[in-house]
């Protein structure tokens, strides 16, 4: 008989455990909170705590007259502003029933594709980074650069750009894209090197643009699309099916990787959508692979929009903000000259314009989903009631239902997948 | 109006006889409902496959209770210019417990608007519920429906202070935990109530009421416009 008695597990074995996730952690994509509830390290509840971004703009935009808005809207998602401006101009025009002159709408087009690719890319980046491919984030933010160039030579801002206006956009495109000069950061042959590309107009750039940008995606693609690590860490994770996908509310990349083919551009055409030609890519699997692969085509799509609109652009003239002048502000130089214009200049820089009693609600297709803008208008200079429709929003929701069964290091592979920003889904 | 949204309405017609409200406006449909009806309504719209409304894109709550109020008389004559603008009330002249002396009306003051989409016939629909008590305003939950109504119900709660019959978590979303008030609702100051900064001798933070002046930069005017008759699209101005 021994004496040894068998020996007692003073501490029970704990396995439950609640973890808490950010604010300030690198991948949380901003300032997201999450409280799992973790069985070992599979994921048994995820409860996101959102708001600490919130700014209330929709208050705001109440208390301002409509065109001092539109610079919110960059702020809301701000990886993709100029898709931000288009909802909320686009419902502004659909109150006013005002016509936007085609140049616009190509111009409109063009910017709406070059913030896919910009949010896409920035997407990209971030979430090879986070599960752990450090050189695809280079990559991108190489090619990003351009494309800010692209949005600095026609605004002045390299992101938040205010340059949709109700009736148009705010001014038409330069005939010189700017050039790099030699300064402390940028040697005197690096300048030259990046001035290659910039010694023509805009369109030229951009046309140049277009013409590398499909190696650059095979770049990437040959990083991660057969890489075993990407796979591993994305097939088969976070699958939604179609019909959680809708019930879900998911728009945009999100619903397409879940195999359904949705997206505004064909259904609901807006601008000159229909005038241009392009595929939707559809996922099968509902997997974040799928869903990377969905976005990886986008950006090849909307290298083929972008190449559509410059040729249009370099053959058609004309102008590209509305001439009712209650609306868009006259040109500078009649305001000078002209009495009617310099009333109209007043009016509108002081007071601003009155939409008609009523309510719209607009939705473009946003990169990372259908972008809502819900307007109640009394009649008055101020918006009674905005609402902004998030796409994020909505994906964020259900990461406590795809997070579910997962483990700890998926869930940063899901808030990866779901493009997630804090700045519209804060508000 | 386009031959699928002339369709949709018939068959939305045909649905809801009794409904007199269903009319197409802008480009979507839009159809009042009680939130007595809102449960058995919301299912037909979600179910039944000539309507087939299976997502819900939006749910906004609105607050109507300055509705149609302006900050700058502009029918009458007045000598006071610019100053009769920066004293009225409004949300964004109020500071800290001022209250805003909210207009009668007799309309209610809290409605839900819901946004849905039928991706098989391609046609959104505005479904409108109005709350009918002011100091309480209730609409009952169309989490089962559908479901990512969870979130949008928090957040018009958060905001507004809509109570969600039926929510199974209708917690605060958007502000700060233990927030104080609803600061989407009108008689809520732009500037806010309280401030927040770290107290070095306390050390801790510390909520104070605001010290921002509020300001009305440019008042809120509503302009009798002959261009925006009610009820019809807005005609081509020719001046």
């Amino acid at each position: 008989m021994s004496l040894v008695k068998p020996r007692k597990k003073t501490m029970p074995e704990i396995r439950n455990y609640t973890l808490n996730f950010g604010p300030q952690h690198p991948a949380a994509h901003g300032v997201l909170r999450l409280v799992l509830e973790m069985d070992g390290e599979v994921v048994e509840r995820a409860d996101p705590h959102i708001g600490l971004l919130h700014r209330g703009t929709e208050k705001l935009a109440e208390s301002k007259p409509y065109n001092q808005s539109i610079g919110y809207m960059d702020r809301l998602d701000y990886v993709s502003m100029m898709c931000n401006e288009h909802g909320y101009v686009l419902a502004i025009e659909k109150l006013l029933g005002v016509e936007v002159p085609l140049r616009a709408q190509y111009i409109r087009v063009m910017f709406d594709e070059i913030t896919r690719i910009l949010n896409h890319l920035m997407w990209l980046g971030a979430h090879g980074l986070d599960i752990g491919a450090m050189t695809v984030f280079l990559y991108c933010f190489r090619e990003r650069e351009d494309l800010m160039d692209c949005y600095e030579a026609v605004s002045g801002a390299r992101m938040h750009a205010t340059y949709y206006r109700p009736g148009g956009v705010a001014r038409d495109l330069p005939d010189r894209m700017p050039q790099y000069e030699a300064s402390r950061f940028t040697s005197k042959s690096a300048a030259a090197k990046l001035n290659e590309t910039r010694q023509g107009s805009m369109l030229d750039f951009i046309d140049d643009f277009t013409q590398r940008f499909p190696k650059y995606v095979d770049e990437y693609e040959t990083l991660l699309t057969d890489n075993r690590i990407w796979k591993q860490r994305t097939v088969g994770i976070g699958v939604v099916s179609p019909e959680r996908a809708l019930q879900l509310g998911f728009t945009g990349p999100m619903l397409r990787g879940s195999g359904i083919e949705w997206d505004l551009r064909k259904k609901q055409p807006y601008e000159v959508y229909d005038q241009v030609d392009f595929d939707i890519p559809v996922g099968t699997n509902g997997d974040s692979y799928d869903r990377y692969l969905v976005r990886v085509e986008e950006m090849r799509q909307s290298n083929r929009i972008i190449k559509q609109c410059v040729d249009w652009l370099r053959a058609n003239e004309g102008p590209v903000l509305t001439e009712d002048h209650k609306i868009a502000p006259p040109r500078r130089g009649d305001m000078k000259g002209d009495m009617e214009s310099l009333i109209h200049h007043f009016k509108l820089f002081t007071e601003g314009f009155c939409l008609p009693e009523g309510e719209a609600y607009a939705a473009v297709e946003h990169p990372k989903g259908e972008f809502g803008c819900f307007l109640v208008s009394d009649g008055a200079n101020k918006p009674y009631r905005l609402k902004v429709r998030a796409p994020g929003f909505p994906h964020l929701a259900s990461l406590d239902e795809m997070a579910r069964g997962h483990m700890l290091s998926d869930v940063v592979a899901l808030i990866g997948t779901q493009d997630i920003v804090f700045g519209e889904i804060d508000r | 109006m386009a031959t699928r949204e002339q369709n949709m309405l018939e068959a939305l017609q045909a649905a809801f006889p009794d409904n007199a409200s269903i009319q197409h406006s802008l480009d979507l449909i839009v159809m009042d409902v009680t939130p007595a009806d809102l449960i058995a309504v919301a299912t037909e719209l979600h179910d039944n496959p000539a309507l087939s409304f299976k997502q819900l894109s939006d749910l906004a709550g609105v607050d109507y209770a300055t509705y149609g109020h302006d900050e700058w008389a502009t029918d009458t004559e007045n000598t006071a210019s610019f100053s009769r603008a920066v004293n009225a009330a409004s949300t964004g002249s109020l500071t800290f417990n001022t209250g805003l002396e909210l207009p009668a009306s007799d309309r209610p003051r809290f409605l839900v608007a819901y946004h849905v989409l039928s991706l098989d016939h391609n046609v959104r629909l505005r479904l409108r519920c109005a709350a009918p008590d002011d100091a309480m305003p209730v609409v009952p939950s169309v989490i089962p429906v559908w479901n990512n109504a969870n979130w949008y119900e928090r957040e018009a709660f958060d905001l507004f202070g809509i109570l969600f019959d039926g929510h199974p978590d209708l917690r605060r979303i958007l502000t700060d935990y233990g927030f104080i008030g609803h600061p989407f609702r009108k008689d809520f100051p732009l500037i806010g109530n309280v401030e927040m900064r770290y107290d070095s001798v306390k050390e801790r933070v510390v909520y104070e009421p605001v010290s921002i002046e509020p300001r009305v930069l440019v008042p809120r005017v509503i302009r009798e416009d002959s261009r925006y008759v009610a009820g019809e699209t807005p005609k081509k101005d020719d001046a």
